[in-house]
């Protein structure tokens, strides 16, 4: 089994010299902290940067720079600022080559379910149903069973969806789960350290090629 | 040259403000939001407003002050997740939402101040975002109809301001402020600095004058920050 930072590496894997990615909230964010050496990738901020860097020294935070996350952020020598009319040009023109987001939900047809939990949870979409309908490859992290040890890869989303057959690969901290194309069938591309194929299978509910 | 210069936020919204008005209001998070405005909208006491803004603030600070006092009926965000009172209002039935995706609303706001009625957009397609609304094939893909917003009054936040109105914003402060100064039938700026005509490099200028009628300078900005992230010196 991965750890979080050992997922989070493993989808840093994904990134390619010169991508312009898109980061999400929470376990997401962590695949900045393992771009691989030699690969220069620029992280788009949807609330209006291009070209993120890294936390503030104590003492040299500036409240009107921070991140999607709401975090306190700094500026590299390529960054930019707009606003988010242009950001969203960039992620719904289909100017970013990839983002990693969280999920509640994926199915096998790839629809994502990662917003809202009817009469629950009313947080809202935020820009993640711009990010899976206009970046050109989406990658989900997130773990393998929900808490009370239900699938989250299944056969059909039940929470309300973010977007319908987006996905292109799935992380989590049993397998790599990918399909080349937005069509076709998720295959099993990595297993975990310890994890073997029958304990992935029990735990998974939707279908993949193995 | 009209004279948009107020001498502070209560002065720049009078004769503007009625109950039952839509009012954009700029920011993500608390970066960039117009602090001095919304106080004064407080202090107003204007009420069943519809307000147009990617976040609804944190309990008691920014919008979320607003939503203290009951002012707001409706709310047209993008996330609320910061922000209990209005998770309970709103779960009780108290509080109207409408949810947008962040870049259909960025987009919407843009939209309305160009004139523009509607476009179509992939986003949400399949989603409870495309219910009731239109959908039209273009090139093989479905796309949905979404609107243009406009407002009664939009209220901004930018850095500095010369006394033409032309304005300039400040890092990831800038967000959702330059398309909302362009959406609001009147645009209210409260600005850190105003700086002599002239003193502006016009390639430099983010919001030409024309979209802003009213203008005044705040004072002792709190700024807030809601996640304060570090990270450690290494040692020398």
């Amino acid at each position: 089994m991965w750890t979080r930072d050992q997922q989070a590496a493993r989808a840093a894997k994904e990134l390619q010299d010169g991508f312009y990615v898109n980061l999400g909230i929470g376990m997401p964010t962590l695949v900045a902290n393992f771009i691989p050496e030699g690969v220069d990738v620029t992280l788009q901020s949807e609330n209006g940067m291009l070209g993120m860097g890294p936390f503030p020294f104590a003492g040299e935070e500036d409240p009107d720079l921070i991140n999607a996350g709401k975090q306190t952020i700094t500026e590299l020598d390529r960054t930019s600022y707009f606003s988010s009319a242009d950001s969203f040009a960039m992620i719904r023109g289909g100017h970013i080559d990839l983002s990693i987001l969280g999920a509640m939900e994926v199915a096998d047809n790839g629809d994502i379910a990662n917003w809202m939990i009817p009469g629950k949870m009313v947080k809202g979409m935020g820009g993640a149903m711009d990010l899976v309908a206009g970046v050109k490859k989406i990658i989900v992290l997130m773990e393998h069973n929900a808490k009370d040890g239900s699938a989250k890869f299944k056969t059909a989303c039940t929470l309300p969806l973010t977007g319908k057959g987006v996905v292109d690969m799935v992380i989590s901290e049993l397998a790599v789960l990918a399909r080349p194309t937005k069509g076709a069938a998720f295959k099993l591309i990595e297993l975990a350290p310890g994890v073997d194929l029958d304990t992935l299978k029990a735990r998974t509910e939707g279908h993949f090629d193995s | 040259m009209a004279n948009k210069l107020y001498p502070d936020a209560a002065t720049a919204l009078d004769g503007l403000l009625f109950d039952g008005m839509t009012i954009m209001s700029g920011g993500f998070g608390l970066c960039g939001i117009p602090e001095k405005l919304i106080a004064a909208l407080r202090y107003a006491g204007v009420k069943c407003l519809t307000v147009i803004s990617n976040n609804a603030g944190v309990d008691g600070f920014g919008l979320g002050q607003l939503l203290e006092t009951r002012q707001i009926a409706k709310m047209i965000s993008s996330y609320v997740g910061e922000n209990k009172e209005f998770e309970r209002q709103y779960l009780s039935g108290e509080l109207q939402l409408e949810f947008n995706p962040q870049g259909t609303l960025a987009e919407r706001i843009r939209a309305g101040g160009a004139g523009i009625p509607g476009f179509y957009t992939k986003t949400g397609v399949g989603t409870l975002v495309a219910e009731g609304k239109e959908h039209k094939q273009f090139n093989g893909e479905t796309f949905i109809l979404e609107t243009g917003l406009v407002a009664d009054v939009s209220i901004v936040k930018a850095w500095k301001a010369d006394p033409y109105g032309n304005l300039i914003f400040r890092k990831t402060s800038r967000n959702f402020n330059p398309m909302m100064a362009t959406a609001g039938k009147v645009t209210v700026v409260e600005v850190e600095e105003l700086v002599p005509a002239g003193t502006f490099d016009p390639d430099h200028i983010h919001t030409p004058g024309v979209f802003v009628q009213r203008l005044f300078v705040g004072r002792d900005y709190e700024k807030r920050i809601e996640q304060r992230t570090v990270r450690e010196r290494e040692p020398a």
